[in-house]
């Protein structure tokens, strides 16, 4: 299988983890291990940072295992950059998921205070990976601004509703040259697999993971659907017909 | 439009009616239903849902965990003051209750934030009666000051101010306000609240619309259950949250379900709430509302609090004090309502991990304004 490179890194697994919402932080760290992913997003809001002994940390601090910090809390440009200079010193990466959602409802990412902040942070010298809607001209805008990567939703975020944005990940994917990650709403490893045979070149998933009933289970089943989906993109799927080919040609009179 | 408009538009009587005349079938097209209205709301309140609890409470179950996850976040409260000028007739801190009266100091807010912060609080929610001369937004100020190098998330709980003061204590540090209503029946408001500035319903219930308007990151409401029937308040509350909710976009709201306690000098309303009822009520709103949080105090029992973290909740308190200087300055002063659970904090985030939930201490950072 191909590598994943993101701002030049290199990453053997294309599935990346939230951190939230897990029973304990024990089991948040069994599914994380189970996964194989070597990048992991944990809000900023949740850890520490005037302490050495954040749980959170603790449970994370494996060798394979990178840190993206989020912004999540941020309503705006101002606070997202302001919060990602505190975690970029704190957590000594430069990698930042950037995150703004105002409404608290649905946590829908504000595309103009993405816009504006990614392109400061980029100027800042931060690694961005921003999450934003299924908005294809948008990733464009992100891409001429510096952005490592683009993470389109595939369903409001926490819903477990799968793929919802499916027409416009294709375009986003078809169109991108920066890795396209496909963030929120996967609910099943065959959503995971779905995102992957459409040419995503990674998933990040939370919820599904952490309220299933076997976390650590349930991260092998996403572990295995990414390598799936993925092997079948490279393997170069045969496109779906309406019809099946006529075994007796029409024109061959023609010849 | 404003929340008074619509308020004034609806009646009590005939909302009232209109819950306990929905029947089986209403419910079970409000379990079915895909977006709950308010009307489904009034058939999972109604007493024809007393039936269906258990599903109700799987549903809400499900629902939490898929917007909150299997968390818990803990609080404190600190009460800074009992000074009031208020008569609530079911309050501690009532006016013409004859205890002894007192406001933190600076020192004495240092001294129990010192106390708190050995239970392992990151989250912390203060608390006053209402004595505007002396508790007042720059008393609110300076003690914030104080506290914000010690928390992560500062909540208040203290009377109802105007837009310009919020904006202040947003500036400040102030995530959340937490304001109740008590009661939305304005008659029985007023023989609750004969005397003070509390007196004014209006003003208290235009609250809301003033911490939205300054911008505050989180609004409490709720009802103190007690005071009148239970589920036409908790319609009239409903009603609220989806005005704010759909008015304050930008803005995070949660719910508490303070349930009368008995304290020194006064007298209990009867009106009260059975634990099933309240089950009930939280899971309602859980089904009527996905994304609001739900607070479960101290006010309720050890066996109620240990089977609730399952059926909605998303935050809990544990080990309060209600009487300023609980902590460590003056343990034995007179308390506004007398607590039900006394465990530790410690105990109450075991009782969360043997639940298999994570207790959250931490999940808000200074550095967002």
């Amino acid at each position: 299988m191909d590598k994943l490179i993101i701002a030049n890194k290199e990453f053997q697994s294309r599935l990346f983890l939230g951190t939230g919402k897990f029973g304990s932080t024990k089991l948040m760290e069994e599914a994380v291990l189970a996964s194989d992913s070597e990048l992991v997003t944990v809000a900023l809001k949740r850890i520490d940072l005037e302490t050495d002994t954040d749980t959170l940390l603790s449970h994370l601090n494996h060798s394979h295992i990178n840190l993206l910090p989020n912004t999540s809390g941020a309503r705006n440009a101002k606070e997202a950059v302001f919060a990602a200079q505190l975690s970029r010193e704190a957590l000594e990466t430069n990698w930042l998921k950037l995150e703004i959602h105002p409404d608290p409802k649905y946590l829908m990412p504000d595309p103009i205070e993405t816009l504006k902040a990614t392109e400061e942070l980029v100027k800042l010298g931060f690694i961005v990976l921003p999450y934003i809607h299924a908005d294809p001209v948008l990733c464009k805008r992100l891409e001429e601004v510096g952005t490592a990567a683009v993470m389109p939703l595939g369903s409001p975020i926490g819903t477990n509703k799968g793929l919802r944005t499916i027409d416009f990940l294709e375009i986003i994917i078809e169109q991108s040259k920066v890795p396209v990650i496909v963030d929120a709403g996967i609910g099943a490893p065959s959503d995971a697999a779905k995102a992957m045979e459409l040419g995503a070149d990674a998933v990040l998933v939370n919820t599904a993971i952490a309220v299933a009933g076997n976390p650590a289970e349930m991260a092998k089943a996403f572990k295995i659907a990414v390598k799936a989906g993925r092997m079948g993109y490279e393997a170069k799927l045969g496109g779906i017909k309406n019809n099946a080919s006529a075994s007796s040609p029409l024109i061959s009179f023609l010849d | 439009m404003s929340f008074k408009e619509i308020y004034d538009s609806q009646n009590w009587e005939e909302a009232k009616a209109t819950i306990y005349n929905k029947t089986s079938l209403d419910v079970e097209k409000a379990l079915s239903a895909k977006r709950r209205t308010l009307e489904d709301f009034k058939a999972l309140i109604s007493p024809a849902a007393a039936p269906y609890l258990e599903q109700m409470a799987q549903l809400s179950h499900q629902l939490t965990q898929k917007r909150f996850g299997k968390t818990i976040q803990l609080f404190v409260p600190m009460y800074l003051s009992n000074e009031c000028n208020n008569i609530c007739t079911y309050c501690g801190f009532s006016f013409d209750n004859k205890i002894k009266r007192k406001t933190l100091s600076a020192d004495e807010i240092l001294r129990e934030i010192t106390e708190i912060k050995k239970s392992g609080f990151n989250h912390i929610l203060l608390v006053t009666g209402e004595a505007n001369h002396t508790v007042h937004v720059d008393y609110f100020k300076k003690a914030i000051e104080i506290i914000k190098p010690h928390f992560a998330n500062i909540s208040i709980e203290v009377q109802p101010l105007d837009q310009n003061e919020y904006e202040e204590l947003q500036q400040s540090g102030v995530y959340a306000v937490l304001v109740y209503q008590e009661t939305y029946h304005q008659d029985k408001y007023k023989e609750y609240h004969p005397k003070g500035k509390k007196s004014n319903f209006y003003y208290r219930m235009e609250t809301p619309e003033r911490i939205g308007n300054a911008g505050i990151h989180k609004i409490g409401l709720g009802v103190l259950l007690g005071l009148e029937d239970w589920r036409t308040d908790s319609f009239f509350c409903a009603l609220h949250l989806d005005y704010l909710q759909k008015t304050y976009w930008q803005t995070k709201y949660s719910l508490s379900f303070p349930r009368i306690r008995p304290a020194e000098g006064i007298v209990v309303p009867e009106k009260t709430i059975t634990d099933k009822e309240l089950v009930q009520l939280i899971c309602a709103y859980r089904l009527f509302n996905e994304d609001v949080e739900i607070s479960v105090s101290t006010r309720e029992s050890e066996i109620f609090r240990n089977n609730i973290i399952k059926l909605g909740v998303t935050s809990m308190s544990a080990e309060s004090k209600t009487n300023p200087g609980g902590y460590s300055v003056e343990p034995e002063s007179l308390e506004q309502f007398e607590i039900s659970d006394e465990r530790s904090a410690k105990q109450i985030a075991t009782l969360i991990s043997d639940n298999n939930y994570e207790p959250v201490w931490k999940d808000w950072d200074k550095s967002f304004q």
